[in-house]
């Protein structure tokens, strides 16, 4: 194989691999907005916290990431219930201003928050059981990396199943059918919006570990993922969980060979403008209902 | 030559056809009533006439005038006029607000819309409330505000969907006796309603739909009769409500 | 009438108070803090017209702010062209660049419009951050000049000449805001707010309204962004363009009050004093803390009193009428007759 080849398929095996990442951290999100039409503006700063979480329990603990993610998956679980019960829940009927506040305010906060307990500071996590890389066929592939990709895959699956296969599942796509028959048909709603909040932070805790054993960790990292976030949530469809499993993979490819073709530091701009140009052809997205 | 005249009309959401090849033609001053099951494509057919929608297939004439497609707000300004199924008044404005949103169309200057829009709420008995915010208002009284605002853009062919849902018998009175009030004003009116003895005396002519199809066009008594109709909607729900009255 | 007089008379004193505000205050720290109160006043209430009355809320201004800082600056130092002219060209460019970026997103509703203009904004930060033709990321630096002339748009000593100038564009944007209150596209925009769907049922071309209410503020926020250049005298992408400047140009609007006159303006004299003097105090200890305070308030406004301080102010109103101790027409400014159209 000619260099540029290997360097075209290292580029694009990379982008794969966390295309798999934002596809988790997408079903997150949409799985939120599926249930009550609501945009969790602060998804990125939830990552940037799962982060952290990993970050201080390797750093000052000791625990590798590996064991750490149930852990920050639960955290995660608990503060999702917490945010919906403290906040979302006084939103569901006000106007469309303060929904959209809400969460926009968390943003602020949260990540202005670690900013000031945690300083601007680059951080990493050092070797872990993950560290190092492996070939093939003269292809490297960090096993971060590839770890990362795998437990991404396997808790949309997860998420997908239980979606699909379980009676809370069902009660909770009911629930982002119709809130109202939902209700009528004896489901508690009030829980299933505290489940789908719980869940989809949970999915950004798993990501959030996952993304810790390789990528830098700072207050503003969240940014850097929720934009890519939001437009593979609206590429796949607001609402469609397996649109956003797809679209997420289509913009992890699209981000690396965009940054390898043209300008890395345009990737953002190439991003965004894939969000403004779905929205605005095809509002409903890839998958999405209506 | 029709007020309005639906030719052909075909509504397809992906594989769903939520109205078939209709046909219909609305005179100058009649008043239509439109019924049918749940589902069977009613308020959909309003949403294609009124611009919501754009028809898979067929055209709607207005005055003779092609407006297929056109976007709601043109239709407005052609002179058909709507309320909803489910109100939808301005909720953070007042009524007088609200209705004077409805005569800018034809009113562009504050005063003069504002002049228009206090008579519209004296002759839709609102006037007493004209300072209250919409939302604080009751089921009733927002179907009225909705009716207000939509004549205000002072309309040939008003739409009112279910106008009269969810009203108790003397609020439903109230409902008809505005309905004939307006139909002696000269404005055509098509009524999509679920209350049969409402729509029965007050209709000079009635469609029914049925699954995205018009299966009948005739007057109320041979409705009543029809036995397709009765099959598809009336079924002994209707019988039933007869005997009690 | 007696009331109107009185409301006059509160109104002429406020303005003598507000001219006279460099006479009886002198200290460098404080003037500061009120051309920058009138400045977010300003600012604030140029989002209000297409956030507030329009409820289309944008997370993007920054765009426009950016777009007048550097248009005017450009011109400046590249061609030494006025600020006062470059202001103008600063705002045509803002207004043009609000058509290209609404006339597609206004398609958008809700969620997707707000995440539409944090993704425009993102956008042009990166792209003023890598054109080096503007200075890159560096930014601009303004040649200071002195003499203290009107015409140079710089003040060295007399810092209350940009008080003057900003405390002239409050006054023009009040203006606007107040006769936009009182026409028929006010109320459209209003209905557009509450609900698009049956604004277009009552024969309202929303997407026109809606660029028409975003034209306006962008051109608005664009001469501020002038006016900040001319200030500060030095412009990055990382300070115009900021996504800060979009939140904050909201905040103060929420926090007052969307939607109303004089919300945006009470929304800026609460929030911009306390984050001087958390700037000021805490300086170097906490950098982002005034911020964390903000993301609070956003979420405490949004949650218990979506209305704003004149929210507050309205339900103590409404409280007082029901009491009897008002008669009641006064907490409603909108009443017909040409008596409560003199109300401010």
């Amino acid at each position: 194989m000619s260099p540029e080849l290997v360097l075209f398929l290292q580029t694009l095996v990379s982008g794969i691999l966390i295309g798999f990442v934002f596809s988790l951290l997408s079903v997150g999100l949409t799985l939120i907005f599926g249930v009550m039409d609501i945009v969790n503006f602060a998804h990125g700063e939830h990552l940037m916290l799962a982060m952290y979480a990993t970050f201080w329990m390797w750093t000052l603990w000791g625990i590798d990431p590996l064991f750490s993610l149930p852990v920050v998956a639960l955290l995660l679980f608990i503060l999702g219930v917490i945010t919906y019960r403290l906040l979302i829940r006084y939103v569901l009927d006000a106007p469309m201003l303060a929904q959209i506040f809400v969460t926009f305010g968390l943003m602020v906060f949260l990540r202005n928050l670690a900013q000031v307990l945690w300083s601007e500071d680059y951080r990493r996590i050092g070797d872990t059981l993950l560290s190092g890389r492996i070939e093939l066929f003269g292809i490297f592939i960090g096993r971060p990396q590839l770890f990362a990709s795998l437990g991404a895959v396997i808790t949309t699956g997860l998420l997908y199943f239980f979606l699909k296969r379980t009676r809370t599942g069902w009660a909770l796509e009911a629930t982002a059918e119709d809130k109202e028959v939902a209700g009528l048909m004896g489901i508690n709603t009030e829980r299933m919006f505290a489940l789908a909040w719980g869940l989809g932070l949970a999915s950004v805790g798993v990501a959030g570990a996952l993304l810790a054993t390789f990528n830098p960790i700072f207050p503003e990292v969240g940014t850097v993922f929720v934009l890519v976030t939001f437009v593979a949530v609206a590429l796949g469809g607001f609402g469609s969980v397996p649109g956003a499993f797809i679209a997420g993979i289509i913009i992890g490819i699209v981000q690396v060979l965009g940054g390898f073709l043209w300008e890395p530091r345009f990737k953002t701009v190439l991003i965004y403008a894939i969000y403004l140009g779905v929205v605005f052809i095809r509002p409903q997205g890839l998958l999405g209902r209506r | 030559m029709p007020l309005l005249e639906i030719e052909g009309l075909t509504k397809q959401f992906g594989g769903l056809t939520a109205n078939h090849n209709i046909h219909l033609q609305v005179e100058e001053g009649e008043i239509l009533g439109l019924i049918g099951p749940n589902g069977a494509g009613k308020t959909t057919l309003f949403n294609c006439i009124t611009g919501f929608y754009p028809p898979t297939r067929g055209r709607v004439r207005f005055q003779g005038r092609d407006i297929t497609g056109w976007p709601p707000e043109r239709v407005c300004q052609a002179g058909i006029a709507r309320t909803f199924q489910i109100v939808r008044v301005l909720r953070e404005m007042t009524v007088l607000e609200n209705v004077m949103v409805g005569a800018f169309l034809r009113y562009p200057r504050v005063e003069e819309a504002r002049r228009h829009a206090l008579q519209i709420l004296e002759f839709s008995g609102l006037i007493d409330r004209r300072h209250e915010l919409a939302r604080n208002l009751t089921i009733a009284n927002k179907k009225r505000l909705e009716l207000a605002r939509a004549l205000a853009t002072k309309p040939r062919l008003l739409f009112l969907d279910e106008a009269m849902a969810g009203l108790n018998p003397s609020e439903i009175n109230d409902a008809v006796a505005m309905v004939r009030k307006l139909s002696e004003q000269g404005i055509t009116m098509i009524l999509v309603e679920h209350v049969m003895k409402v729509i029965m005396p007050l209709a000079e002519r009635v469609v029914v739909l049925d699954s995205g199809e018009l299966i009948a066009d005739d007057t109320p008594e041979n409705i009543a009769t029809n036995p397709r109709v009765i099959e598809a909607y009336l079924g002994e729900k209707y019988r039933a409500t007869r005997a009690i009255h | 009438m007696q009331r109107i007089r009185w409301q006059l008379l509160v109104l002429v004193l406020v303005v003598l108070l507000l001219l006279a505000f460099p006479f009886y205050v002198a200290q460098p720290f404080l003037q500061r803090t009120m051309i920058l109160v009138v400045m977010w006043s300003v600012l604030g209430l140029a989002w209000n017209i297409l956030g507030g009355y329009a409820g289309q809320v944008s997370f993007g201004h920054a765009i426009f702010f950016g777009l007048g800082a550097y248009t005017s600056t450009y011109l400046f130092t590249e061609w030494g062209i006025s600020p006062w002219l470059g202001m103008f060209v600063g705002a045509g460019v803002a207004v043009l660049v609000s058509i290209v970026i609404g006339w597609p997103s206004f398609r958008l509703v809700g969620h997707y419009f707000a995440i539409a203009t944090i993704a425009a904004g993102e956008i042009f930060a990166v792209i003023f951050r890598n054109w080096k033709a503007v200075g890159g990321a560096v930014g601009i630096y303004l040649p200071i000049i002195r003499g203290d002339r009107l015409i140079d748009y710089q003040f060295q000593e007399f810092k209350a000449g940009y008080y003057y100038i900003i405390l002239a564009m409050l006054a023009l944007i009040v203006l606007v805001t107040y006769r936009l209150e009182r026409t028929r596209m006010g109320y459209y925009l209003k209905a557009i707010r509450e609900d698009s769907e049956a604004a277009r049922s009552l024969g309202i071309n929303i997407t026109r309204y809606k660029l028409y209410a975003m034209m306006i503020s962008a051109a608005f926020t664009a001469i501020v962004g002038t006016f900040y250049a001319q200030f500060v005298l030095y412009i990055s992408p990382n300070t115009v363009f900021a996504l800060a400047i979009s939140i904050q140009m909201a905040l103060v609007a929420i926090l007052g009050g969307t939607g109303t006159l004089l919300g945006p303006i009470i929304g800026a004299a609460v929030l911009i004093p306390m984050a001087e003097y958390t700037r000021v105090y805490l300086a170097g200890r906490a950098g982002g803390l005034h911020l964390v305070v903000y993301g609070l308030l956003i979420m405490l406004i949004s949650v218990y009193q979506p209305a704003g301080l004149m929210g507050i102010y309205r339900e103590w109103q409404h409280k007082r009428a029901a009491r009897g101790m008002v008669n009641d027409s006064l907490p409603v400014a909108t009443a017909e007759g040409g008596a409560d159209d003199a109300v401010a």
